[in-house]
């Protein structure tokens, strides 16, 4: 099965739009850990115990951090289309789509890290002082 | 195989080129005569103008830079009063970003862009033309204000209350706001342009894979105007409303809340700051590997940086406001992501360090310019890193600290490398080399007069000196480091004033050779200005590598004997091929507009509009707002959406490509795609508005207001659902038309309109009727703006179903050339969304609270 999943992702359609699923994903992640925080503290006060929020915001990150590896896994995958190693240079599908799943292999990696960024000051702070 | 046989001109016949030549240069001639010259709208015409205003809009928020200086050269100096400073640092901070560094980032991408990407011009030429001249307006109008002692001097943030209230703000916030609001909308016709430009006109066969590094950051950079401008855009209007009819947004005695605006402006201010960052450095990704003689490396590494530091710049404006008050966990968000910005940052100069490792190196001038901004902006960098963490701003905000930090990573991450830009390509734009000597004078007065005059700046900060103070008693000791910072941004002006000389100079200098560094990109394939043709290359070269000049062999003279795409003009027409996003598959040869006085004339009239009601003449800023419709109308009827002559035509290599597309295909769709995307972040800024002030109020609406209850809920739903009605019909018009049904298409396009501006006025009726008045709170005042942002908008909605209507009629939109009607149907579809959002949001959410 794993090799079947491993096939269907290796020719899907490496797009523009797919290269930012992954830079997505943290922004979409920020946006939700700061304004769901915001409007709880605004609504609730500086003495708000954030204990729920803290939770609601482990539980997006969690979920943000498994779409992150799965586009990871995907771009892996496309990774390995056959052809000549990097630096792919050359005017050619294979290359192209090489390309496109290194890129957002990278991405992935800088938002992976950079979501777990995010998700420390939930651990770090208990109210909204 | 097309079925009958293409007529393939002989590229070997020497005759057959001549003549080719010769219709080239014919269609591509620039206008001449005293004033038709100024109607040029090619990308070397205008983009060289372009170039040159930033340039003197430099030098001009320079020189006010120098007198601050000279007033704080020591304790209790009277050389300039109190309020003259604060025009001073206030136009200083303003010009310096919005009529210099976007403008230029600009200018540089619409004069490089065509160039780098073998194609002719860029897709929509006029839009570039109307973006310059509208800049040219509004930064004379900014600019100037100072010469009438009305500057704006609020901080070129703009704070309110400050800045808002008519009593502290004089006609200096309306120049400000209203001119600034002006030139952005030339920012975002420039983003549309450099998108469409990179995505749809590269070469055939040039993939993604081996687009220019400099076109990977354009992109980037082009779509974060998208999502950073329109916030400001929202702002403004908030702002002006409260300027001009007293509606309080920012008042906070009724309800409104300055830190509203302190949001949008960061949502715009951060991001810029890598808005001009990204494009400066991406002048080093075509300038270091021409030096260090080897392909850059780490090509995915480099895209990573900008399209990371795209997103992450976003993530960072709050970092502005540590110190307001917000809690503690808001500001670790915003702390994590500036560190984390760090990362991709990093990671181009690394992938820069280790391409000059590899190769061999070539000192060169604009190789030292590059190399001296790295060392400026990591400097600026690590304050940038200091100040990120939260407790530490605490202490620095709003001190000299700050102001060192921000020259560092502006002037080491902008403004240097521009340099390193301008000693690279102006043989590209001239012909002609600059200097050496001067060149390298000129830099290391800057070099060392940077570091002397900011360097100082840390430690007056660190010992109290707070910033956009006209001046300090001598018993706060900090006169020496203030005396150094004088001597040191006179330094570094010296070193400006010679580059100045040199390019003064540069028209005496003699022809230098054609691609004179020995680059491998394509924009080295232009010929030097003397023999050159305003036809930008011979042929569209087919590209297979990232470095085709380098590497593909014969290149440069295939492409000069037209041997590859569009090498001739036989119909007399501008043209361009268009290729599909990933691929740079041939999909068209697209006919662009050629010289005309319209966006001149367009950028004058809307430009009256923004102008005359800075100083509140309503009539005739509505005069010239009819004007400018009447002027774009015009525009749009003559030069756009032209039926060609034939389906097809013979672009060279015995490809046959279509003349026309419509819809996803064509340069069109995709430019009112764009704009929308723009549009619909404004809008998203203004709900962001009506749901902060929600948080910020125990009961939003308020109770004990007058017509509190909201607009009710019978206009809302009638205003939506006329809107959507429009939408439909709308829809059912593009499709009927497809489909032959002419007859029925005009009708439903006619109904469609009428929906649409009843939509409008039921929208505005239901703050109407239920009494909402604007000046008593910020809550009718937000009903209001979003009320009006729909009218405003299925007004312009019905100009453009009214426009496709009377091109049906007038037989210039068919069944088959009918891309005005879907282009107007990407406009309708973000209509009816943003109808949607607002009719439910004020109809329904007073019910919820």
């Amino acid at each position: 099965m794993m090799r079947a999943l491993r096939q269907r992702a290796q020719w899907r359609e490496a797009s523009l739009w797919a290269l930012i699923v992954p830079p997505t994903t943290w922004a979409v992640h920020f946006l939700l850990c700061y304004v769901y925080a915001a409007v709880r503290c605004a609504k609730g006060g500086p003495l708000l115990v954030l204990d729920d929020v803290r939770i609601v915001i482990l539980a997006a990150t969690a979920v943000a951090l498994l779409i992150v590896s799965a586009s990871a896994c995907v771009a892996w995958a496309q990774m390995g289309v056959e052809g000549d190693p990097p630096p792919h240079d050359e005017s050619t599908i294979e290359d192209r789509h090489r390309f496109l799943a290194t890129a957002k292999l990278l991405l992935a990696g800088l938002s992976f890290v950079a979501i777990v960024y995010t998700a420390i000051p939930a651990l770090i702070f208990a109210n909204c002082r | 195989m097309p079925d009958r046989a293409i007529a393939i001109p002989d590229q070997d016949d020497p005759a057959v080129r001549a003549a080719q030549e010769d219709r080239l240069r014919a269609v591509w001639a620039p206008p001449r005569g005293l004033f038709f010259k100024w109607t040029d709208t090619n990308n070397n015409a205008v983009g060289s103008w372009y170039t040159l205003t930033a340039f003197g809009m430099m030098l001009f928020a320079g020189v006010l830079a120098l007198i601050m200086r000279a007033q704080l050269a020591v304790p209790d100096n009277d050389l300039v009063d109190a309020s003259t400073f604060n025009q001073l640092f206030t136009l200083h901070g303003s010009a310096m970003m919005f009529l210099f560094a976007v403008p230029m980032f600009e200018a540089v991408a619409v004069l490089l862009l065509p160039q780098l990407l073998g194609a002719r011009d860029l897709p929509f030429p006029r839009l570039s033309a109307f973006g310059y001249w509208s800049f040219l307006l509004g930064s004379i109008f900014v600019a100037g204000s100072i010469f009438f002692d009305a500057a704006p001097d609020g901080g070129w943030f703009m704070y309110p209350p400050l800045s808002t209230e008519p009593r502290t703000a004089g006609v200096g916030a309306d120049i400000w706001m209203l001119g600034l609001s002006f030139i952005e909308v030339s920012s975002i016709a420039a983003a549309i342009e450099l998108i469409v430009g990179v995505l749809k006109c590269r070469p055939p066969d040039m993939r993604l894979n081996l687009m220019p590094l400099y076109a990977w950051y354009i992109l980037v950079v082009a779509a974060m105007i998208l999502f950073a401008f329109p916030p400001l855009i929202a702002g403004d209007i908030l702002f002006e409303m409260e300027r001009l009819l007293d509606w309080p947004f920012f008042d906070a005695t009724r309800g409104g809340d300055p830190l509203l605006w302190q949001h949008l402006f960061w949502v715009f201010g951060h991001p810029e700051v890598y808005i001009i960052f990204l494009p400066s450095i991406a002048i080093f990704a075509m300038v270091v590997p021409t030096f260090a003689r080897r392909h850059l490396l780490g090509y995915p590494w480099i895209v990573l940086a900008a399209v990371g530091t795209g997103f992450l710049s976003f993530g960072l404006w709050v970092h502005h406001m540590f110190t307001t008050g917000l809690p503690n966990i808001s500001l670790g968000f915003f702390s994590a992501a500036s560190e984390a910005v760090a990362i991709p940052t990093a990671v181009q100069i690394f992938a820069f360090i280790a391409t000059i490792w590899a190769g061999r190196l070539v000192w060169s001038t604009p190789m030292l310019y590059a190399a001296g901004s790295l060392v400026i902006f990591v400097i600026g960098g690590l304050t940038g890193v200091m100040v990120a963490v939260a407790p530490f701003d605490w202490q620095a905000h709003d001190t000299y600290f700050i102001v060192a930090h921000l020259h560092y990573v502006l002037i080491g991450g902008s403004v240097l490398p521009l340099f390193a830009g301008l000693y690279y390509y102006w043989p590209l734009a001239t012909g002609k080399k600059l200097s050496d000597r001067f060149g390298r004078t000129a830099f290391w007065l800057m070099f060392v007069g940077f570091n002397l005059g900011f360097f100082p700046m840390h430690f007056s900060g660190l010992m109290g000196m707070p910033r956009r103070v006209y001046t300090y008693p001598a018993e706060l000791g900090i006169g020496l480091p203030n005396l150094l910072s004088t001597i040191g941004a006179y330094l570094f002006a010296l070193g400006v004033a010679v580059v100045v000389v040199d390019l003064c100079l540069s028209p005496r200098r003699k022809l230098a050779a054609r691609n004179p560094w020995n680059a491998g990109t394509l924009e080295w394939l232009a010929l030097p200005r003397s023999e050159a043709n305003n036809w930008g290359v011979r042929s569209v070269p087919l590209v297979q590598g990232r470095y085709p000049l380098w590497d593909q062999p014969d290149f440069v003279r295939k492409v000069d004997e037209g041997r590859y795409f569009l090498p001739d003009a036989e119909e007399g027409k501008r043209e361009l091929v268009i290729t599909t996003v990933l691929d740079a598959r041939p999909l068209q040869v697209a006919r662009i507009g050629g010289p005309t006085v319209v966006p001149m004339l367009a950028a004058i009239t809307l430009g009256g509009v923004f102008i005359l009601t800075t100083f509140h003449f309503y009539w005739a800023a509505a005069v010239s707002g009819l004007a400018a419709l009447g002027v774009i109308l015009w525009w749009h009827s003559m030069g756009t959406g032209i039926i060609p002559e034939k389906a097809e035509k013979h672009a060279g290599c015995g490809l046959m490509l279509p003349l026309y597309a419509s819809g996803p295909s064509s340069v069109g769709w995709w430019a009112m795609f764009i704009t929308m995307t723009a549009d619909a972040t404004a809008f998203g800024s203004l709900i962001f508005g009506y749901f902060f002030y929600w948080t910020i109020h125990a009961d939003f609406p308020p109770d004990s207001l007058p017509g509190s209850a909201g607009p009710g809920l019978f206009w809302p739903m009638l205003a939506l659902a006329s809107v959507l009605v429009g939408w439909i019909l709308t829809i059912a018009a593009r499709e009927t038309n497809a489909r032959r049904r002419i007859g029925l298409a005009r009708l439903a396009l006619a109904v469609a309109a009428i929906a649409t501006i009843g939509g409008g006025l039921a929208g505005l009726a239901g703050p109407w009727f239920t009494g909402l008045d604007p000046g008593l709170h910020v809550y009718p005042a937000m009903v209001w703006v979003l009320v009006l942002w729909i009218a405003a908008h299925a007004a312009l909605g019905v100009i453009m179903q009214l426009f496709v209507l009377a091109r049906s009629l007038a037989g210039r939109m068919t069944p088959v050339y009918d891309g005005d009607i879907r282009n107007v149907t990407v406009y309708h579809h973000f209509l009816a969304l943003s109808a949607l959002i607002t009719f439910v949001v004020i109809g329904f959410f007073p019910r919820l609270t």
